[in-house]
């Protein structure tokens, strides 16, 4: 009897199945479609893009836009190629991303560990802070930045995304360490390591994953922001901005091939991080999600 | 004055009042055990002496220092948790030395006293471990050995051995023991197991709702209780509580019971300032070992008294049986030789041994005999 249903439960399996793997194929196939007619049309030349058929493999290959992209494309009015933007961008992202994780972290220590009055006010204000859209903060920051001596400058930009994302690391961190046991810090407490001790020993070693998560959460967000990059980085503009102005430059030909390249060059570094910390990625969000 | 001292010690949470004026003294090398059930405050009460909560009026002091505001790592004191509190990312070893490190005491002085700990505890072979590759038993040991390690005034212990099995729990039970006769350090250790209590403790503190109901050793908490929620939590099965009146015969108190078939039961008690009570209710309390069958009554006792009653239930359980009846309208246990030869629904002559009953003022439920 229940040998029976075993078999009809497994053979209905299979078939739905070879129906789901089907379906998600097609999926893949779909997602993959752009990054395909970006990456071919990036090693051909102009003529055959032109000329010719979009999806087609080139016959003659060519690494010449990807140079050009990077080394010597008209950007604005100067023929620098994306190399000098990808350098703010790099010089940009690091800081930020660093910065706002480390204070996400600690305020999500303080804020499970170090209770205060008003902690939840604090962290509901945080939390409402991740809802504010961005066009709302431009002309306010402008005035700041402005006040600051940062306008126009990376340390201006990295202040504008540090600002913007410790509301979203903290909540990450701080979910995390809610789950963490309280009694370890007591235990920490007692054995007389200090607010930084506790932090740096006994916490920061187990928050891999939920670092993970931060890193890669920001790392995304700032690099490819635009509308802050092309509002405040004056001389100093990001690598999202210098492709735009490559790709919607109104004078001479466009040079498809070199667009193509430009943009898988602007989002190779993002693509690095999610093959190299990816498989943390979920596991992280999986471990600050249980517990709130 | 003791060598740790609680004093009018208050705890509040905002208006709610969780802990009421405690005032407790222990002497140096005692064993005292903080006893109740879930909710009484025991677990707060340790942490207010460990410094993890702050005392809201009163004093705590240890070998004579007031420690009220002294940050918990300078009471020097050591506390071992109920979660065992191990440092996931480090070994066995850094775990056990992470205090001596934060105190600044050299490697070479660190590594000798983990030496020394691990032999104690017979951890030697575990120390490059990580704590998540240790049993419950072997983690417990650890707790054991951090706390030991700093050579403190005072161990405190939250409920140590209640995430163990049964079995493993009696073997650590005799191992903390031996290892306070051992070391003869001052230990307060909360536990709501009275077993546990009983067993571990030069004196007990039994809570209930914020309040220490009796503070006593083993024995006099046992055979004295303070009032009826003591006499109920300490012993297991629990005392016998029975409705009784006090009538004088001859001069000498009795308590007047109904039995199971609504016949009169009188019991003579050998406790003379009963008759002080004539005539009035008292609640007559008899642990279920002075209920016994004839065979097996206190051959010590001067007042062994036949009480005959119908059997409701035997419950063999291998070294004894216990038998429960009806007795002035309330479920009695008896304990019994494992062989005595009892059948439920039979009128059997139980032999209480009513210099061990005590009586209880059924109003304010405190004790009035012995
Ligand atoms: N932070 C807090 N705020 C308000 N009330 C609290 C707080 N912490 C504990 N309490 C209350 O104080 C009382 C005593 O708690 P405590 O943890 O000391 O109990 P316990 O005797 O250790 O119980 P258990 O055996 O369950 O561990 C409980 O009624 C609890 O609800
Ligand atoms: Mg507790």
């Amino acid at each position: 009897m229940s040998a029976i249903r075993h078999e009809t439960a497994v053979s209905t399996g299979r078939t739905a199945r070879v129906f789901l793997y089907l379906v998600l194929v097609l999926f893949a196939l779909f997602y993959l479609l752009p990054l395909y007619v970006m990456g071919v049309n990036s090693v051909k030349p102009l003529p055959e893009i032109t000329g010719g058929n979009m999806m087609a493999l080139p016959r003659a290959w060519t690494l010449e836009p990807w140079r050009a992209a990077w080394s010597s494309a008209q950007i604005g009015v100067q023929p620098t190629g994306l190399k000098p933007y990808f350098l703010n961008s790099i010089l940009m992202v690091v800081p930020a991303v660093a910065i706002s994780t480390i204070v996400g972290a600690l305020n999500g220590y303080i804020l499970t560990k170090w209770r205060f009055r008003g902690a939840d006010w604090v962290f509901g204000l945080m939390l409402f802070s991740c809802f504010i859209p961005f066009q709302i903060v431009l002309i306010p920051m402008a005035l700041i930045l402005g006040k600051l001596g940062l306008a126009g400058s990376i340390p201006g930009l990295v202040l504008v995304h540090v600002v913007y994302g410790i509301g979203f690391t903290t909540l990450y961190f701080r979910n995390y360490y809610a789950a963490f046991p309280t009694e370890l810090v007591r235990a920490a407490m007692i054995d007389g390591a200090g607010f930084f001790r506790i932090f740096w020993r006994i916490l920061l070693p187990v928050s891999g994953p939920i670092a993970v998560v931060s890193v890669i959460w920001q790392f995304t967000n700032i690099w490819n922001d635009f509308l802050f990059g092309a509002s405040f980085g004056g001389t100093s503009q990001p690598m999202t901005v210098a492709l735009n102005n490559l790709v919607q430059s109104s004078t001479g030909v466009k040079e498809y091939n070199v667009h193509f390249a430009a943009a898988i060059l602007a989002a190779l570094p993002t693509l690095a991080v999610y093959v190299v910390a990816g498989r943390y990625f979920v596991r992280g969000l999986m471990a600050g999600s249980v517990k709130g | 004055m003791g060598f740790l001292e609680i004093r009018n010690t208050t705890k509040s949470y905002g208006p709610v009042e969780i802990l009421h004026d405690i005032d407790i003294s222990v002497e140096e090398g005692e064993f005292l055990v903080l006893v109740g059930p879930s909710g009484c405050g025991k677990s707060t009460l340790l942490n207010m002496i460990a410094g993890l909560e702050d005392i809201t009026s009163g004093e705590i002091s240890i070998k004579g220092r007031v420690m009220n505001g002294v940050h918990p790592s300078k009471r020097n004191i050591a506390m071992v948790f109920q979660s065992y509190a191990l440092y996931p990312n480090m070994t066995v070893g850094q775990n056990i030395t992470f205090g001596l490190e934060m105190h600044g005491t050299p490697r070479a002085e660190r590594e000798k006293a983990l030496a020394e700990v691990a032999r104690l505890l017979q951890i030697d072979h575990l120390l490059d471990r990580k704590p998540g590759q240790l049993s419950g038993g072997q983690r417990q040991r650890v707790a054991m050995g951090r706390a030991l390690v700093r050579d403190p005034d005072v161990f405190l212990f939250d409920e140590p051995l209640s995430n163990l099995d049964a079995k493993l729990r009696v073997d650590m039970r005799t191992e903390i023991k031996k290892l306070h006769q051992k070391l003869k350090t001052t230990i307060v250790y909360v536990t709501h197991d009275q077993i546990e209590a009983m067993t571990l403790s030069t004196r007990i503190a039994v809570m209930y709702q914020g309040y220490v109901q009796q503070l006593g050793t083993p024995k006099e908490i046992y055979d004295t209780p303070a009032n009826v929620f003591v006499a109920t939590f300490m012993g297991s099965p629990a005392m016998n509580i029975i409705p009784a009146h006090v009538v004088m015969r001859e001069g000498v108190p009795h308590a007047k019971i109904t039995d199971a078939d609504g016949n009169e039961v009188l019991l003579r008690f050998s406790q003379p300032n009963l008759a002080e009570w004539d005539g009035r209710e008292i609640l007559l309390g008899i642990r279920p070992e002075a209920m016994t069958d004839p065979e097996g009554a206190d051959r010590q006792s001067a007042n062994i008294q036949t009480l005959t009653n119908r059997v409701s239930v035997t419950e063999p359980a291998g070294s004894d049986t216990f038998v429960t009846m009806v007795l002035g309208g309330k479920e009695v246990v008896a304990r019994m030789r494992a062989d005595a030869l009892v059948r439920p629904g039979q009128r059997f002559d139980f032999a209480a041994n009513m210099e061990k009953a005590i009586a209880f003022d059924p109003k304010t439920e405190k004790r009035i005999a012995p």
